[in-house]
């Protein structure tokens, strides 16, 4: 586990918890989370509030049979495989989506040695990776709503600080930066951006102090 | 394994009775295929775990289905478990809200990588009782909200309210639920290295 120095806003993470992002973001999430402990830790925080909910909800009608169906659904289902430590460069989730590590990605040219790979896309919401040589400047790319940047390997510098393997930088459309690729070792980024929404208000919402219990 | 049902029993005095009770149900699943146990996490959650999936949109036939699915995963997922990290109702709150994603979107929800847990690394119990006191505690802020508040955490768990809705709901009494959860996080992963 690396020191994470650039971390994820709450709200993201509740909106994860809540099951409101769009996949784009959930894969961001889920792949940070996989990498930050401080992120596992606040998110299993916004989960207990799920469990709170579903604690308080009345009890509604279930099947009659509904638990010999359950118990027959049991006896038809593959047992859940032991977990094995990942030691690849990308986490499960992401490994899930590209269908395998770092070498199975399907990348596309964007010139001078930069490459992406388009993960998903619905409605206007994407996740690509990105691959930029070592020491060049990424490709500029705007974007009208959120962008999530996660590091998987190497590292970038903006006016914010350098940003390593599981740093994440969440910009909206008024940041207008360049981010470069540090020398030494070429990065990859996992990107999510939302062409379409926009979250106002955001920023300054998430700056509010929390209360203590 | 004995041994580590011994330990939770002897919790009962500090924990409430419920919450040790169901998490005792979940180890008797994982470790001995208890189908009683099973029965008994399945009349208590099954009918919450349909009113959730209703309230987020679901019809009676998909709510029944989905959640005929969410109490098979959790028998199969029971090894998994750490309650030094979750309560039970929280455990199977991930599991309905993963499974409602599935369904109603129809592609496999991303979820983090899962940490390696087996019996050989138990869970501390002084873990377990302060994250249970901690979820008592959050549970009782939240019923103390004004009701209005209440409804938009409530709604935003069902996937009722957009992202911006959901950013101005954050300001929830966790702190101290999460610094628990990561002093558990720490020592599993001492126990893995």
């Amino acid at each position: 586990m690396t020191a994470i120095r650039h971390h994820i806003p709450d709200d993201l993470l509740m909106g994860y918890a809540a099951g409101a992002l769009p996949q784009a973001f959930d894969l961001v999430v889920a792949t940070h989370v996989s990498l930050s402990d401080d992120a596992r830790a606040r998110l299993a925080g916004f989960e207990e509030v799920g469990g709170a909910v579903l604690s308080e909800l009345e009890e509604c009608d279930i099947g009659e049979d509904s638990l010999e169906q359950t118990l027959a659904k049991i006896a038809g289902m593959a047992p859940t495989p032991k977990i094995k430590p990942s030691n690849g460069v990308f986490p499960k989730p992401l490994r899930e989506i590209v269908g395998g590590d770092e070498d199975a990605v399907k990348w596309k040219s964007l010139g001078m040695g930069a490459k992406q790979a388009v993960l998903c896309s619905e409605d206007g919401v994407t996740a690509r990776l990105l691959y930029i040589p070592a020491g060049q400047a990424m490709p500029q790319h705007g974007h009208n709503g959120m962008e999530m940047t996660l590091v998987l390997k190497g590292a970038f510098r903006d006016e914010d600080g350098v940003y390593a393997r599981g740093d994440i930088e969440v910009a909206n459309q008024e940041v207008d930066h360049q981010p470069v690729a540090e020398p030494g070792e070429d990065c990859i980024c996992l990107i999510a951006t939302d062409a379409k929404l926009r979250f106002q208000g955001l920023l300054p919402r998430i700056a509010q102090p929390f209360i203590g219990i | 394994m004995l041994r580590r049902q011994e330990r939770r029993a002897k919790t009962v005095t500090v924990m409430d009775k419920t919450e040790a009770h169901w998490v005792a149900r979940i180890v008797s699943i994982a470790q001995h295929q208890d189908q009683k146990a099973f029965a008994e996490v399945f009349r208590h959650f099954a009918p919450r775990v349909k009113a959730f999936l209703i309230k987020s949109g679901a019809d009676q036939g998909l709510a029944e289905e989905c959640m005929q699915d969410v109490m098979a995963t959790l028998w199969h997922k029971a090894h998994m478990y750490d309650p030094s990290r979750a309560s039970v109702a929280t455990w199977i709150f991930t599991i309905a809200r993963n499974r409602k994603i599935d369904l109603l979107r129809r592609y496999a929800r991303p979820e983090p990588e899962e940490l390696p847990w087996g019996p050989e690394q138990e869970p501390d119990q002084a873990d377990v009782i302060a994250l249970h006191q901690e979820s008592t505690k959050l549970a009782d802020a939240i019923r103390k909200l004004p009701p209005k508040q209440r409804e938009l955490i409530e709604r935003a768990y069902f996937g009722d309210l957009t992202h911006s809705e959901i950013a101005a709901e954050t300001g929830l009494p966790l702190g101290t639920i999460k610094s628990r959860i990561r002093l558990a996080l720490e020592r599993l992963r001492h126990a893995m290295s």
